[in-house]
C-alpha cells in the first residue's frame, strides 16, 4: 500500500481544505482501505470526516429524517424509527454486507463505494473506469453479475449499494459541502450512468463532502428485497426498493415508488413502470404490464440475461406482496 | 503486505493510544497499519487472525468500542483512543463466558482458525439479540427478533468455517442466546 499521511477533521471547514489533490476521504474505510490494499486507489493523504459531528439521525419537522453521514450503516438499520416508518430503508442496510462491516460503514461512504466489477479490482487488467481509454474486458468478458439496464460500449459496472436503492425509493436528498459552500442533491442525480465517463461513478466535484441524507416522510407500505446467489452477505444479482399506496385496499393506485438495484450503473429508479401504475387498478397483471414495459430498455450482455426476468419477477411479487401482505 | 516501493514515497509514521482488553497502550504505527496488525505485530495478541485481509471471512473479528468489527479492515490511525476487546479479552478471571463454554459442548470448531473471530463475533451477537435489533432474517425489522436458527445464521454470516463446523456454531450460540 502506498504511504499517506492522516488528518482527523474536526470541522467540515478543515475537512474541504483539508482534501486537496490526491487526497481522500475516510469514513469508515470498508471500501476504501480494500480498495487502498489492492492498489486501486492510492491517496496521498487520508481525511477522517468520522468525527464531524454528522453520527445522528434527526426528525425533519415534516416528519422525515436527515441521516447524518457518518453514521453508520449498523446504527441506522438499529434506529426505531426507520425500522417502524421506512421499513425498506432499514432491510436494505441489514440485507447489505455482514454485521461486522456495518458497524464499520458509513451512509456516506456506502454511497461513494465503487463497483465490484472484478476488472475494476484487479490493477493488472484494462478497465475504463479505473483507467480511462484502457478498454472493458468485461463486455466480452465475466460480467454474469454486472449490468442489463444504461450500460455504455466503455463500461458494464453495476454500483453495488443496497441501501442507495432504497434511498432512490424514497426521493431522497444529499446535502454536500463543496469548496463553494453548501447544495442539495436529488438522490436519482448522484449516481451517473458511464456514457463516455465510466470513471466517475457520482456527479460530486473534488472536494465535495457529503453531510446528511434527507429522506422526506413514505407513509406508505414499502418493502426492499435481494436476490443473490446465496443466502447472506453476497451482493445483489438484482434487488428492488418498493413502495405502494391504493385509495382502498385492491383499489386504484394512488402513489407508488420502485427502484432496482444490481441492474445498472446507478439505482435504477423504475419511472416508466412506475407511470404504467399510476392511477391504474392495483394487480398481478397490471404489475407485470409495468414490470416488462421498464425492461423494454433492457440490453443484457451474453451471460446476464437471467436478470431480465429475475427483475420483472421481482417487481411483480414484491408490489403483489405490497397489495396483499 | 504490499512493499514500498524504491521510489516511491516514505511510510508516514503516527502515535495512537488503544486501550486493548483493559489495558492502555500508546503505541508508535504507520498509518497503513489495520487494528490487526497492529494487534498482532506489536501487541502480540495473535488470536485475531489474519484470513483474507478483506472484510469477508471474519476471522479478525474483535469488538471495538463495544460493536464487533473486522479489525483487518479498520485503519488504527483512525481508532486512536478506541476501546478493543480481542478473544483473549472474553473470559472475565480466567473463567470461560457462558458462550466459549457452549463452543466446548457444541464440538462448535475444528481447526480452530475462524473460532476467536466467531467467538467475538457471535459474543456481539448476544448483544445485538438483547438490545433487540433486527438482521436480515427478521421478518418485521420494527418487531423483535427471536433468536431461532435462521437469526444465528444471518448474523453470523460474516463469520467463514472452512472447516464446516457450523452446524456446532449455531448450536452454541442458540443455547448461549437463551440462557
Amino acid at each position: 500500500m502506498r504511504p499517506f499521511t492522516y488528518a482527523r477533521a474536526a470541522t467540515e471547514d478543515e475537512a474541504v481544505a483539508a482534501c486537496t489533490d490526491g487526497a481522500a476521504y475516510l469514513g469508515g474505510g470498508t471500501n476504501l482501505v480494500d480498495l487502498m490494499r489492492l492498489g486501486v486507489a492510492e491517496p496521498a493523504r487520508l481525511v477522517d470526516v468520522a468525527h464531524l459531528g454528522h453520527d445522528r439521525i434527526e426528525r425533519r419537522a415534516d416528519g422525515g429524517l436527515r441521516i447524518g453521514a457518518a453514521v453508520t450503516n449498523g446504527d441506522l438499520a438499529a434506529d426505531r424509527t426507520v425500522r417502524a416508518e421506512f421499513p425498506l430503508l432499514a432491510q436494505a442496510v441489514l440485507a447489505g454486507a455482514s454485521g461486522q462491516i456495518r458497524n464499520l460503514a458509513t451512509v456516506g461512504g456506502n454511497l461513494l463505494q465503487r463497483t465490484r466489477c472484478a476488472y475494476f479490482q484487479d490493477v493488472t487488467k484494462p478497465c475504463n473506469k479505473r483507467e480511462p481509454g484502457s478498454g472493458c474486458p468485461a463486455r466480452e468478458g465475466e460480467h454474469r453479475n454486472l449490468a442489463i439496464l444504461g450500460h455504455s460500449a466503455g463500461c458494464v459496472a453495476t454500483h453495488p449499494s443496497d441501501m442507495a436503492v432504497a434511498l432512490a425509493a424514497l426521493d431522497a436528498e444529499v446535502r454536500v459541502r463543496g469548496r463553494e459552500g453548501t447544495r442539495t442533491i436529488p438522490f436519482g442525480d448522484l449516481h451517473r450512468l458511464p456514457g463516455t465517463a465510466p470513471e466517475r461513478d457520482t456527479c460530486l466535484e473534488p472536494g465535495d463532502l457529503i453531510t446528511a441524507v434527507e429522506v422526506p416522510p413514505l407513509r406508505m407500505p414499502s418493502r426492499f428485497r435481494k436476490a443473490r446467489e446465496r443466502a447472506s452477505f453476497a451482493f445483489a444479482l438484482v434487488s428492488i426498493a418498493a413502495a405502494l399506496r391504493t385509495d382502498v385496499p385492491g383499489g386504484t393506485v394512488t402513489d407508488v415508488r420502485i427502484a432496482l438495484g444490481g441492474v445498472a450503473h446507478r439505482p435504477w429508479r423504475a419511472r416508466r413502470a412506475e407511470e404504467r401504475l399510476r392511477g391504474a387498478r392495483a394487480s398481478g397483471e397490471a404489475f407485470l404490464r409495468a414490470a416488462e414495459a421498464e425492461l423494454e430498455a433492457a440490453e443484457p450482455l451474453r451471460d446476464n440475461g437471467y436478470k431480465v426476468p429475475l427483475a420483472r419477477n421481482l417487481i411483480v411479487r414484491t408490489l403483489s406482496g405490497l397489495v396483499a401482505p | 503486505m504490499n512493499s514500498v516501493p524504491a521510489d516511491g514515497p516514505d511510510p508516514v509514521r503516527a502515535e495512537i493510544t488503544l486501550t486493548v482488553n483493559g489495558s492502555e497502550h500508546r503505541l508508535g504505527i504507520d498509518t497503513r497499519a489495520s487494528l490487526l496488525d497492529t494487534l498482532r505485530e506489536d501487541l502480540g495478541l495473535t488470536g485475531a487472525k489474519k484470513g483474507c485481509d478483506h472484510g469477508q471471512c471474519g476471522a479478525c473479528t474483535v469488538l471495538l468500542d463495544g460493536r464487533r468489527v473486522n479489525a483487518c479492515l479498520a485503519l488504527a490511525v483512525a481508532h486512536d483512543g478506541a476501546d478493543v476487546v480481542t478473544v483473549e479479552g472474553l473470559a472475565r478471571d480466567g473463567r470461560p463466558t457462558r458462550l466459549q463454554e457452549a463452543f466446548l459442548a457444541h464440538d462448535a470448531l475444528q481447526c480452530g482458525y475462524c473460532t476467536p473471530g466467531q467467538l467475538c463475533s457471535a459474543t456481539a451477537v448476544l448483544d445485538e439479540l438483547g438490545r433487540g435489533l433486527p438482521s436480515a432474517a427478521t421478518p418485521d425489522p420494527a418487531a423483535e427478533p427471536v433468536p431461532d436458527d435462521a437469526e444465528i445464521r444471518e448474523r453470523m454470516s460474516g463469520n467463514l468455517c472452512r472447516c464446516g463446523a457450523y452446524a456446532g456454531i449455531v448450536a452454541a450460540v442458540r443455547e448461549a442466546a437463551r440462557a
